[in-house]
């Protein structure tokens, strides 16, 4: 009787088991529009929100958002607060030592500057760009001072109050500032980085397998393409 | 938020501004300072029990107690608060989930630390994954009130302990002539006088905590600050509400909001002395007795 109860319990423990490993929790920055940025209502938004729901619907995935600061971002996935990053991360070598990426969701994304004038000095001067992304590494392999930022939102406002003589960051975050200011893009863009990648654990492929085949349905049957188009602009390149 | 606010770009002036305040986005905002009352309400008495316990230790007769009184507040007061704010919570996530897993899943042979993964089995895991984001919060807001009770907690047992030592020799003299245990010494007579001495030092503590709180950024938890900084930043059209760079203005309204809660502070600790002081011989109690005779 005992050994009918302790496997009736076991039985149900394993159940509820299967059903736990069906919730996905979803980190992202939630400071990098138009790719993920905290909307008015609170909620996350942006290209990434949208692509993280479609991809968990075809995954059959029962999926969560939450944010992090971008500086820990993957430590926190590391040490298991969240199972994915969905960041506007791109693919780097170096990222994948601790990491493993599921397939690019975005072509490699073009880097651009930003400035206030047309003489800014991009070579020489200071730049200002994200803290662990692959701006800051190419401002510092370009020989110019590099100002680091914690939020890309801050890189913005050093260039606005003369702190920084320009800007470098993704082209797709960029555009709608150039658009709406006085900031102007400065210099020739820059083809940085292999893609934009979801990020999983090295101890969790299965995960990644399922996004990865995920992503390829959304490339195969042209949703990808048309979300890109709505969110990053009719420039962003396609797949 | 209202019916009116449905199309933003359409409105403007005062209205605007009316439905840009009620947004789901700024009530966040104005929930996230109960959240700092909250860690306020539970800090105190949290580090006050802590330094309670460590003042008692450091009186300890036994050495071994002693020695853990005095190492708690030499630790704590000798290491920066802002690594400590950094530390606690995630060696006290991984020491519980490390039991957890050593409990929950004896079978399992992988080893925790994997590289630079630490990863426990998952029923191990502090919150479940499963847990619905209102748990994941709560847990990371403990883990915050707990790394501030340490550190204020340090602080408060040495303030505990010097205002231990300034109740007069004569009335635990006193008491003891009584015949009172050196127990009932210390709870009748030594704690309920202490008080008039510790509450300068206390009050010290009190300001310092409320100014510590937005510490509570750094350690993850949505705080005024985090939606300070997130309201203000410049926004573009991609938002319902956009607006150039007006952090300038969320952070005053802080500075203010502090400023208020301080001097309410002041005030209120202010009467606590006058009432503390009452019938204690020392200066102000002294005063009181002149002024109403």
């Amino acid at each position: 009787m005992k050994s009918l109860i302790l496997g009736t319990a076991a039985f149900a423990l394993s159940a509820g088991l299967a059903f736990a490993q069906d919730v996905v929790r979803l980190g992202t920055e939630g400071a990098y529009p138009p790719y993920n940025f905290i909307n008015d209502n609170g909620q996350v938004d942006g290209f990434e929100r949208e692509l993280g729901d479609e991809l968990c619907i075809r995954a059959a995935l029962n999926c969560v958002w939450v944010t992090n600061d971008w500086d820990s971002i993957i430590p926190n996935l590391v040490s298991g607060n969240y199972d994915v990053i969905i960041a506007g991360m791109s693919i780097t070598d170096e990222r994948k030592q601790v990491v493993d990426f599921a397939q690019e969701y975005t072509p490699p994304s073009v880097s651009a500057y930003v400035g206030l004038a047309e003489d800014a000095d991009i070579e020489g001067g200071v730049v200002a760009a994200q803290t662990g992304t692959i701006q800051a590494n190419h401002v510092v392999d370009t020989g110019a001072t590099l100002l680091e930022f914690a939020n890309p939102e801050d890189t913005i406002a050093a260039v606005r109050n003369g702190e920084a003589d320009a800007a470098l960051a993704d082209k797709d975050f960029l555009a709608p500032y150039v658009a709406e200011s006085d900031l102007i893009f400065v210099g020739e863009d820059v083809q940085l980085g292999g893609g934009i990648g979801a990020a999983f654990r090295k101890s969790d492929p299965e995960l990644r397998d399922k996004f990865d085949a995920a992503i390829q349905s959304m490339k195969d049957d042209g949703t990808l393409n048309a979300l890109i188009a709505k969110w990053l602009g009719a420039e962003s390149p396609l797949f | 938020m209202f019916a009116s606010c449905a199309d933003p770009s359409t409105i403007e002036g005062l209205h605007w501004l009316a439905c840009y305040l009620t947004s789901g986005k700024h009530m966040a905002f104005y929930a996230s300072f109960g959240t700092v009352m909250l860690l306020l309400a539970i800090t105190a008495p949290a580090a006050l029990a802590f330094g309670f316990a460590g003042a008692m230790a450091t009186r300890s007769r036994l050495w071994p107690v002693q020695w853990l009184g005095r190492g708690y507040t030499a630790m704590v007061r000798g290491v920066p608060d802002i690594i400590f704010f950094l530390f606690v919570p995630i060696a006290l996530d991984q020491a519980l989930e490390w039991v957890r897993h050593k409990t929950i899943c004896p079978d399992w042979t992988e080893p925790v630390r994997r590289g630079s993964d630490f990863v426990v089995c998952a029923q191990a895991k502090l919150p479940l994954s499963t847990s619905p984001q209102w748990v994941h919060d709560t847990y990371g807001f403990a883990l915050a009130v707990t790394a501030f009770a340490v550190v204020f907690g340090a602080f408060a047992a040495n303030v505990l302990h010097g205002a231990m030592r300034a109740v007069p020799r004569a009335q635990i003299e006193t008491a003891e002539a009584y015949g009172m245990t050196h127990g009932q010494a210390f709870w009748r007579i030594l704690v309920p006088q202490m008080w008039i001495y510790a509450l300068p030092g206390l009050s010290n503590l009190w300001m310092i905590l409320i100014k510590a709180t937005p510490l509570l950024f750094l350690l993850g938890v949505q705080d005024i600050v985090y939606w300070a900084r997130e309201l203000g930043g410049a926004k573009t059209s991609i938002y319902a509400y956009p607006h150039p760079d007006w952090r300038i203005y969320y952070f005053l309204g802080l500075l203010v909001f502090y400023l208020g809660l301080t001097k309410i502070s002041e005030v209120v600790l202010g009467r606590l002395n006058a009432r503390l002081s009452h019938g204690q011989a020392t200066l102000a109690g002294e005063a009181q007795r002149k002024a109403t005779a």
